[in-house]
């Protein structure tokens, strides 16, 4: 017999590119059953206040206009945590940009111009949008996003500070960034018989459905979400939006399918944004390198509403060594949209603040950079003292200088010139940590020797279906085109959502354990198969509640060249490299899609991306695709990532770490420590557009 | 303070801008000829969309900024998202579900697959229709920005990567497939040229 098939880690094509590439792959408002009808909102406009009076007597006399959905008449809802949920419940307004109102009607522009006819007064209050280093209302919260400590301090920074000889203490600005997946916030939801049936675009079906069980006060098994295709997420569907709360009441209060597709210049105000933060990090070395202090404190904003904290100093209790550390956050409630989840939270902002100062002690040092991080690797997690399951941060450096011909390298800044351009190289590292969080599914064996795995995973473009089926197969030693995948249903065995990097992980460890029991019955079962089948399911709560010992990240090094335009103040990234380290790699050509969309995400947040709060109106002035600058193919050169085999027995049987946040983690970073070598010129306010370089810049030509 | 909403839908709005005053048209849909009483208000996209259950071209931002509507008209890609079907009487449009022969793929979808040009796959179909654009405008001898100034007149544009980059700039990808899309439409436009199965379509 020839050896089993063994496809982890094989490039396999992605199972429903087809679909995709002929348009036939369905998304959430891209369902139209009988009789459905569209919504369309009405945000305020205004920072904060109550309503008055909301008039929809004229929305309502347009012909084919079915319901305005106020706070005076739409479904009462269950109070949940997430207050962004709680809609049309009462007259508050907490931010401009939320609902107020819902227009319905059977065609989409009948519901757009109802919407626009809607009339509603505020009673107006003061307001306050913008975050300040000194804003008297920062408060240090009890916790951060991810639930860690938001303070943390080791041994005595301040003493250890005062006597380096050589410091750094620099402050690093990122704004609000905003997620915009290419698919809007969308869902068609209708009611038969009592159920609840929703297609949305989420990141996770499951907490979607327990989320509008516990609102409606329905069972879980009187919902259904579906989640089949997402065209992507990025953090900001990571959780209910509005839209599927506000589509669930439109159906119910109509009697009809509704959809409701969100206008993407209303996205910014209600599906959640990176929140902007001031970072200011402190450094102290000696004159062998070696750090001895490190600082990294924090102030960002959150919502009225609810307490959001972007944790960007964590990543600095993990990365180098210092034997003085203070790691601390704090956070100051605005009247203004509340941040959430964004591709790396954390990591990505406090990278790019942590790799910068990194950059500049390396250059007060007379250091290379590379040398540096490489000098200061801890033996074990600094905040913790644990062991790293595997941390080949060393290995990714060596690798990316040695691919993209780091050395040599003059370290002087602002040397290298092609006509009126400056050209320099950057370097920074990447982390993100190993996240599993527990999930269920099912492994089938059909009689005719296929076989069927069922567990509500979503594929938000990552592959997940392709590489579960990887998993599957590896499991069961069966070819993976024997394998069905089932997906994106909340029907199906509960799962954690496409987030946090832990989709994979989680996912692929409860279809290995399913696909492994499943073996164990078919090797037990005598002669053939029943007509129906043998299946097993199986969950993975215990495997994953159990805390590891070890600290457990990826790691990556990135590296950038970039030209700076001297007439224009224009920053173009040349090249590109990533090096990562990020346990097995179980589907290169998936994989590698990944590592290098985030960097590209990176390369925007770095010099294009950046969202503001306009102090006059309250609202995010850069609301749409015209004015909120993602990069577009022009801006994105040679992008190249590469990984390292890296063997970790301490993750999951598959030995994967997430792959599909750290891309993002030390890209602005890279570009940024380029623009200075290029030009010599220290920008620490993200994006580097040509409005704060141009005007820095040494040498004006002419 | 009172504030209110604006009384928009009033005002200098005339009434049948807000009313649904239909007219018929004939849309001509990848091959296939529609009679279709349409809302003036109504986009080529919204009624390709919701109207012809065509869902390949994507609504992304409604206002032009992403290309994820690309679609041809007339031979010729444009924002789906921007054209009135009211003004879009008789001609011809093409969308990503009109390129495939049955079950063969064009070229671009193939090579779009082979070489992972996508994740999502929300800003695809629209990558795919600009892309045959594209070729057709290279191959008419368009120039772009990046084109050299000394290029024949009225030649054949050579599809290099940063030919094809500053062309497709007008689809934007989140999930950062730039690089592959860029790999994929050369290898089509390969593949076209040297007259391998499939052709470019865009002409209707």
């Amino acid at each position: 017999m020839p050896p089993a098939p063994h496809p982890l880690s094989a490039p396999l094509l992605r199972r429903e590119g087809r679909e995709k590439v002929t348009g036939a792959a369905r998304y959430a408002a891209e369902h139209t059953p009988p009789g459905c009808a569209y919504a369309w909102p009405v945000p305020a406009i205004v920072a904060r206040g109550r309503i008055t009076a909301v008039d929809t007597a004229d929305a309502l006399a347009l012909p084919g206009v079915l319901a305005v959905l106020t706070h005076e008449n739409a479904p009462r809802l269950a109070a949940l945590e997430d207050p962004t949920l709680a809609v049309l419940q009462n007259d508050r307004v907490p931010h401009r940009g939320w609902y107020v109102a819902l227009a319905v009607a059977d065609s989409l522009e009948t519901a757009r111009a109802a919407a626009e006819a809607v009339r509603v007064a505020y009673d107006t209050a003061g307001y306050d949008v913008r975050l300040t280093a000194g804003h008297p209302g920062l408060y240090t919260p009890e916790e951060v996003n991810g639930g860690y400590p938001a303070v943390r301090e080791r041994g005595d920074f301040d003493a250890a500070f005062a006597a380096a000889p050589v410091t750094v203490d620099a402050t690093y600005t990122v704004p609000p960034l905003h997620n915009h997946p290419m698919e809007p916030h969308a869902s068609t939801a209708r009611w038969y018989d009592g159920h609840l049936t929703v297609h949305d675009t989420s990141q996770g079906s499951t907490r979607v459905r327990d989320d509008l069980a516990a609102l409606f006060t329905l069972g879980k098994d009187e919902v259904t979400v579906v989640s089949e295709h997402v065209g992507g997420g990025f953090g900001c569907k990571g959780t209910p939006r509005p839209q599927v709360v506000l589509a669930a009441m439109a159906a119910r209060f109509t009697g009809r399918p509704v959809k409701l597709v969100l206008p993407r210049r209303q996205m910014a105000a209600v599906v959640g944004h990176r929140a902007p933060t001031l970072q200011r990090v402190r450094l102290g070395a000696g004159t062998d390198g070696l750090i001895t202090a490190l600082a990294h404190e924090v102030a960002t904003h959150t919502s009225t509403i609810t307490e959001f904290t972007e944790q960007a100093a964590v990543p600095a209790r993990i990365m180098y060594r210092s034997p003085h550390s203070r790691t601390t956050h704090r956070v100051v409630p605005l009247d203004i949209p509340t941040p959430s989840w964004m591709r790396a939270p954390g990591e990505a902002p406090g990278m790019y603040a942590l790799e910068s100062a990194v950059d500049e002690l390396a250059v007060a040092l007379g250091r290379d950079p590379v040398e540096l991080r490489i000098r200061n690797e801890p033996e074990t997690e600094p905040d913790s003292g644990r062991s790293f399951s595997s941390r080949h941060l060393t290995a990714c450096l060596q690798a990316g200088a040695e691919r993209f011909g780091w050395l040599p390298r003059d370290p002087r800044p602002a040397l290298r010139r092609e006509g009126d351009l400056l050209l320099g190289t950057g370097v920074a590292a990447s982390t993100y940590p190993v996240y599993l969080a527990p999930a269920t599914a099912e492994a089938h064996a059909a009689a005719d020797g296929s076989y069927r795995i069922r567990i509500n995973a979503t594929d938000i473009g990552t592959g997940a279906r392709t590489v579960l089926a990887q998993v599957a197969a590896a499991a069961l030693g069966a070819p993976e085109d024997r394998v069905r995948i089932e997906i994106g249903d909340s029907d199906l065995p509960p799962a954690v959502l496409a987030g946090g990097s832990m989709g994979t992980g989680s996912w692929g460890w409860a279809v290995h354990k399913a696909a492994t029991a499943l073996v164990a019955r078919l090797r037990a079962h005598q002669g053939p198969l029943p007509a129906q089948g043998i299946g097993t399911t199986a969950d993975t709560g215990q495997e994953t509640a159990a805390p590891s010992p070890y600290s457990r990240h990826a790691f990556g090094a990135q590296f950038a060249e970039v030209q700076v335009d001297t007439v224009t103040g224009e920053v173009r990234v040349r090249r590109l490299l990533g090096v990562f380290a990020a346990g097995r790699i179980l589907n290169s050509r998936t994989a590698r899609s990944q590592f290098i969309g985030g960097m590209t995400m990176g390369l925007g947040m770095a010099l294009t991306e950046g969202s503001g709060l306009d102090p006059a109106f309250g609202d995010f002035t850069e609301c749409d695709l015209a004015s909120y600058h993602v990069p577009a193919s022009a801006d994105v050169p040679a992008v190249e990532a590469h990984w390292l085999d890296e063997d970790d027995p301490h993750l999951n049987p598959m030995g994967s770490k997430g792959i599909g946040e750290i891309g993002i983690v030390g890209t602005a970073a890279a570009v940024a420590n380029a623009v200075w070598h290029a030009t010599g010129v220290r920008l620490r306010d993200l994006p580097l557009t040509p409005d704060k370089v141009l005007p820095r810049l040494p040498v004006r030509p002419h | 303070m009172e504030t209110s909403n604006p009384p928009a839908g009033s005002g200098d709005v005339p009434r049948s801008a807000v009313t649904g005053a239909r007219s018929e048209v004939i849309l001509r849909v990848n091959g296939t000829t529609y009679t279709l009483a349409v809302d003036h208000r109504s986009t080529l996209l919204d009624v390709l969309r919701e109207r012809l259950d065509l869902i390949g071209a994507k609504k992304g931002c409604d206002h032009g900024q992403c290309g994820a509507c690309t679609v041809l008209v007339d031979g010729w890609r444009a924002n789906s998202c921007l054209l009135l079907a009211v003004a879009q009487d008789g001609r011809h449009v093409t969308t990503v579900e009109g390129l495939s022969d049955g079950q063969r793929l064009h070229p671009l979808q193939e090579a779009f697959v082979e070489r992972d040009a996508l994740q999502c796959g929300y800003c695809t179909p629209g990558q795919i229709c600009s892309a045959l654009g594209v070729l057709r405008e290279a191959a008419d001898g368009h120039p772009s920005h990046v084109t050299p100034y000394d290029a024949d007149p009225g030649g054949t544009v050579d599809l290099t990567a940063d030919e094809i980059r500053e062309r497709m700039s007008g689809n934007l990808c989140r999930c950062g497939a730039y690089p592959r899309i860029v790999e994929a439409v050369a290898d089509a436009g390969d593949r076209i040229r040297d007259g391998r199965p499939g052709d470019t379509g865009a002409g209707s």
